[in-house]
């Protein structure tokens, strides 16, 4: 497979009123060609800096971007310009040409790439199509609404044919039926024209159900890095754990009682451990929350039990967990 | 008023419209282009570059804060040598023109600074060079905020106007200088100044109704 992107040791400071600012430290990965690659981190984590650098609109301090092999920073302008056109990029506010209609929007990149009139408007047309806007090409933006106004922007973003799309927190301000509508439309574009999509968001729930693999940023740093199942079913870094699991929204009832934990993958949902574990244990545990999701197919859920205040109880209840093959981990008082 | 007078206001409206409209023209000519590159080579923006910022904010900031009437004067040997007499109509467009540039300058860098910094990443990201992210990109967005600034401009142009009289420039300016102050013909004096208040009314008025239109 194609390496799209590659960053290598990559470091972004900003300099602001003589104080220094790191914003990326030390970020190595590579994007593969087809793939839906997730980018994510809480706000000023420096995902949306980490996008930056893909295409060049933001200098890297030190390190290095390359697209395809080709290293960006010793690009000259002419140069990085027609690499841009290749990497398409879609924002959370959506950028678009307010005094423009939807269709003169879309064939923007295409004048750009100097291609000629008519062929444009054919090509503007069919973008058009594929969003399913094809009926608005002669509105304004301001007279569409949010999600609409990202569908002209992901025709615009296609339409000059780039080999990857960058979304910036493209659904973050749509609501949930539309922000899946439009991860919908990025999902079948990927598998039509085999785009390669990056995408950056503070929500696991778009990484949940389209990203094939996920970077998860922590100020500035890369904290974990992998399939985006492998990191549901057991993060590694404390960021990560952060993410996959929301924090408990409850304390222990006793001094002694413990909280932990149980995580379990696609198979294993389908069996009833807590009514296996009472019919062979006797120990009963209290359910404090549940939560189980579907990741691109399969089931993925979490438990935080209560355990009951004696201590050999607490070891035989956790253990009968692990040796099920269940992931266990304690869980700190708030 | 007497039948000369009439003929003289009819004159005067003829005038300041011939002034107003080609100093506003001959203003745009220049102090848009010098309201980009102030724009365009401010800090951070898409051609910044300090040098040339610091020396065309520093011309515009100077000429600016002539007052006109000063300008006119020290303006006498250029209008001179540009059209060959210091006073008339067609002279008078000259200082016009020059107290306009920087006025028209200014305007123009507010209204492309408002342009959202989005937009012009969005062209930066599609590969656009800086010169078509300017002409396809910023200034269609700021068309209607440019608008607005035009009336507000010409309005200044026409009020300009009114003070060439005073070095001898054609128009009402003259005309409410030399009937209705030295003469003292108050009558003059009071339907010069309603015709301007009304001219700078529709001015104002058409430049909304324009850039209203316009915004989409």
């Amino acid at each position: 497979m194609a390496e799209v992107f590659k960053l290598d040791h990559v470091y972004k400071n900003y300099k602001n009123d003589g104080k220094e600012f790191l914003a990326l430290k030390d970020v190595s990965l590579s994007i593969n060609e087809g793939e839906i690659f997730g980018i994510i981190g809480m706000s000023g984590a420096g995902k949306s800096t980490l996008v930056r650098t893909l295409n060049r609109l933001e200098n890297v301090s030190e390190g290095s971007v390359s697209f395809y092999g080709q290293d960006l920073s010793i690009l000259k302008d002419k140069d990085l310009r027609l690499i841009r056109r290749q990497i398409a990029m879609i924002f959370q506010s959506f950028n678009l040409l307010n005094q423009r209609s939807v269709l003169s929007n879309v064939m923007q990149p295409l004048r750009i790439a100097g291609i000629p009139r008519a062929q444009r408007k054919e090509k503007a047309l069919e973008m058009l199509r594929i969003v399913g806007l094809e009926d608005k090409k002669n509105e304004y933006p301001a007279r569409l609404s949010g999600g609409q106004r990202q569908r002209v922007a992901i025709a615009r973003a296609l339409a000059a044919d780039p080999k990857v799309l960058l979304c910036d927190e493209a659904t973050s301000a749509l609501d949930p039926k539309i922000t899946g509508e439009i991860l919908d439309l990025l999902k079948t574009i990927n598998e039509t024209r085999k785009l390669t999509i990056v995408i950056i968001t503070h929500e696991m729930s778009v990484v949940e159900k389209i990203c094939d693999r996920v970077a998860i940023i922590d100020k500035g740093e890369l904290a974990e890095l992998g399939e985006v199942k492998e990191i549901f079913r057991n993060p590694k870094s404390e960021p990560a754990r952060k993410l996959v699991f929301p924090s408990n929204p409850f304390d222990p009832s006793g001094n002694d009682s413990r909280l932990i934990r149980i995580v379990f993958d696609g198979l294993d949902a389908n069996r009833p451990f807590i009514a296996d574990l009472v019919e062979k244990t006797g120990k009963k545990v209290n359910i404090l929350s549940a939560n189980t999701k579907s990741v691109k197919g399969i089931g993925y859920g979490q438990m935080v039990l209560e355990l009951p205040e004696n201590k050999n109880d607490q070891e035989e209840i956790i253990s009968f967990f692990k040796k099920s093959g269940l992931s266990v981990q304690e869980v700190n008082k708030a | 008023m007497s039948e000369y007078i009439i003929e003289a206001i009819r004159n005067g409206i003829f005038e300041t419209l011939t002034m107003t409209f080609f100093a506003s023209i001959l203003a745009y000519l220049a102090g848009l282009p010098l309201g980009i590159v102030l724009y365009a080579s401010a800090k951070d923006r898409i051609l910044s570059n300090r040098g040339v910022n610091f020396v065309v904010g520093l011309i515009v900031n100077i000429s600016r804060s002539l007052p006109f009437l000063i300008l006119l004067v020290l303006l006498i040997p250029f209008t001179r040598l540009v059209t060959g007499s210091s006073i008339g109509t067609t002279a008078s467009i000259v200082p016009l023109t020059v107290g306009a540039i920087p006025i028209v300058a200014r305007m123009v860098e507010s209204s492309l600074s408002e342009v959202s910094p989005g937009i012009i990443e969005a062209a930066t990201s599609m590969g656009a060079s800086p010169l078509y992210i300017i002409t396809h990109f910023i200034l269609p967005e700021a068309t209607p905020s440019l608008l607005l600034g035009a009336a507000i401009n010409i309005a200044t142009v026409l009020g300009y106007s009114a003070m060439a009289g005073v070095i001898g420039g054609g128009g009402l300016g003259a005309i409410a200088l030399q009937y209705g102050y030295y003469r003292y013909q108050k009558e003059v004096l009071w339907t010069t100044v309603t015709i301007l208040v009304i001219m700078v009314m529709v001015i104002q008025e058409s430049g909304n109704v324009i850039a209203k239109k316009v915004r989409k």
